[in-house]
């Protein structure tokens, strides 16, 4: 069962804050919200998985079996040298040949918006895996709305820091547009969160239409919603 | 570049009968100058052709120590025209091996750490058995009469040799072109046997465009009345015109446009303006007379033929019920499997496929495009992109296997 109504309020749980020292050590914060979502000995699958370094934290806390895919040669080159089974490839292009629950977790981290067919992507991450994370830049955040109805200007923020011409990001989406995707494919939302501008889940007590207003990016667990997907 | 022409390169191709070169004993078809390990009768290959091979032997070359687990040992294997000496000078050219920008002290494939060995394919004629041997049973060259090889037939020779070296399961598999489609072989055929797998610039089969062009080579060999229905040792004669224009062709699809234009362009040999006449007036047709004379030096056109059918007839899918995921079903192997953008021999299709083939059965796969404009021989070359690919993935497995 998806959600019935995105902005009133949210079905699903929330994602858990993290301790204020998280991150300290210099570990990106984004990537302790995803360890926190993985299970022990979990298979991995992360899609756009740059040099490694999330899979490399999920292998050395998680124990996961761990695969990626990666664009840049040199993001693949890097995985290599840390041990990392990572195939130079992308989303639109090398999803279809894994079988279906090929990996407990697929992790899809600030590429959605950068495909080409972001619906059958998603498609794929529910087919592969048990469960999916993905996290995208929020296009709600007041920050993109203000420079659209004050300026006029497509943003360039931090999250997205290339001008319009420039950006791999060709399918922006908002938090409330990601969470109808999620209801047209079936998938089921099982946590959710927005993270604030450094990357830390926002606190839960606030109202879901709040997030999509200050929210710099949504992160989601997702699941196949079982039969109106298969 | 032109100091190394000779200068019968200008004179192109010529197909006299020559005399057999002091002795065919001395050939390296029979004195490899390298250790050879004999399998009796008693020690047949079975070989794909139904044809069970015996006596035969290997010739081969080691660098490195086995240690005492037995657990670091390397295979490579060749390609097409490769040899034994990946790692020594080689014994009619003089020229270092073939490999030793991957493979030496201190090179990814360290041979300070791992024991490295490499052996000449069955059907060559680097000292193992192949049509330049003599066949026992008439006391003359098997020509013809030698059984077709495949690249299956290979790897069986390859194991049969690691089993007298008394190598139990190899740490690396790793080959480019036909020396991948071995490891390829390796990993679906011996997977117990093969801990990782780096299969370079090759395919999970021989696509039609690629036998196309060796059906062109071994037609310019047969089409040499020096050939002599490959009885030309016998005959006194060598097949050199015939195998120089296969080799010449060939090379050209071991290159790339690109790299042909840089190193050649229109450039004219030695000489200021075209002769008007069919005299090798571009540098181009000089290299390629060049690379075609100094092959039929080293190479027998016989063994020419077997090799590039047995890469002709390797489709491993086709082996598997037509699905290329299941000849590694059983696979534990870790592979990196590398193809080079501007090779349009092995394009990086044909990489894909196997990659996709080993995430369906979700093996850990690790998959790199280099990107270079070198063509397939890309592999052999000073590629600092494929050093540091095999670096990374031959030290990680090292550790995961303790070594």
């Amino acid at each position: 069962m998806g959600p019935t109504d995105a902005v009133a309020g949210a079905p699903w749980k929330s994602i858990e804050t993290l301790p204020r020292n998280a991150g300290d050590d210099g570990t990106r914060v984004d990537h302790l919200v995803v360890l926190g979502l993985v299970p022990d000995g979990a298979r991995v699958l992360d899609i756009g998985c740059g040099d490694g370094s999330l899979l490399a934290l999920l292998r050395d806390r998680r124990s996961v079996d761990g695969r990626g895919i990666e664009l840049s040669r040199a993001g693949v080159n890097a995985c290599l040298a840390r041990g990392l089974p990572v195939i130079q490839g992308d989303a639109d292009t090398d999803l279809a040949n894994y079988p279906d629950n090929a990996f407990d977790v697929v992790v899809l981290s600030q590429t959605i918006q950068a495909t080409r067919n972001p619906r059958i992507v998603l498609d794929h991450l529910l087919r592969i895996g048990k469960q999916v994370i993905i996290s995208f830049p929020n296009f709600g955040h007041w920050r993109v709305r203000a420079e659209l109805a004050f300026r006029g200007r497509m943003p360039v923020t931090e999250i997205m820091p290339e001008a319009w011409y420039e950006t791999p990001n060709i399918h922006h989406c908002t938090i409330r547009d990601f969470v109808g995707l999620c209801r047209t494919v079936g998938a089921e939302i099982e946590k959710a969160t927005a993270l604030d501008g450094r990357g830390r889940p926002m606190r839960y007590s606030m109202p879901w239409w709040f997030w999509n207003l200050v929210g710099a990016q949504g992160v989601f667990l997702l699941r196949s919603g079982g039969t109106d997907h298969e | 570049m032109d100091s190394t022409l000779t200068s019968d390169a200008e004179a192109g191709l010529r197909s006299e009968a020559r005399p057999l070169p002091q002795g065919y004993e001395a050939m390296p078809a029979t004195d490899p100058k390298s250790p050879v390990a004999l399998f009796g009768a008693d020690e047949p290959l079975a070989m794909d052709s139904g044809a069970a091979l015996a006596p035969f032997q290997i010739a081969y070359q080691t660098a490195g120590t086995l240690n005492a687990e037995r657990s670091n040992a390397v295979l490579i294997c060749h390609a097409l025209t490769g040899d034994q000496h990946f790692a020594h000078r080689h014994p009619v050219t003089g020229k270092a091996g073939w490999w030793e920008t991957l493979v030496g002290p201190g090179k990814p494939i360290d041979t300070d750490r791992y024991f490295v060995v490499c052996s000449n394919v069955i059907g060559s004629c680097m000292g193992s058995t192949g049509p330049a041997s003599v066949d026992p049973a008439t006391a003359k060259p098997y020509g013809l009469d030698f059984p077709l090889v495949t690249i299956r037939d290979m790897v069986r020779a390859q194991a049969m040799l690691l089993d007298r070296l008394g190598i139990p399961d190899l740490f690396l598999c790793i080959g480019g072109s036909m020396g991948g489609m071995q490891v390829l072989q390796w990993a679906s055929l011996f997977p117990e046997r093969v801990f990782a797998a780096m299969p370079i610039a090759t395919g999970a089969r021989h696509s039609a465009q690629n036998i196309a062009f060796h059906e062109v080579g071994r037609q310019a060999i047969m089409a040499d009345p020096a050939w002599a229905d490959g009885r030309y040792f016998e005959e006194g004669t060598r097949p050199a015109k015939g195998l120089g224009v296969a080799r010449m062709g060939a090379h050209i699809t071991y290159l790339s446009e690109p790299a042909l234009h840089r190193k050649f362009g229109r450039r004219l040999q030695n000489r200021a303006a075209p002769t008007f006449s069919f005299n090798a007036d571009f540098q181009i047709e000089s290299y390629l007379r060049h690379q075609g004379l100094s092959f039929v030096e080293r190479f027998d056109a016989n063994a020419y033929l077997y090799l590039t059918r047995a890469m002709d007839y390797f489709d491993l899918a086709e082996d598997h019920g037509g699905v290329l995921a299941n000849a590694f079903r059983a696979s534990k192997t870790r592979f990196c499997v590398i193809a080079f953008t501007s090779d349009w021999l092995f394009p990086t299709a044909d990489s894909r496929a196997i990659v996709h083939a080993l995430n369906a059965v979700a093996a850990p796969v690790a998959f790199v495009e280099v990107e270079s404009d070198k063509g397939h021989d890309a592999f052999l070359l000073d590629e600092p992109a494929l050093f540091s690919a095999a670096r990374g993935f031959v030290d990680a497995a090292a550790r995961a296997r303790g070594l």
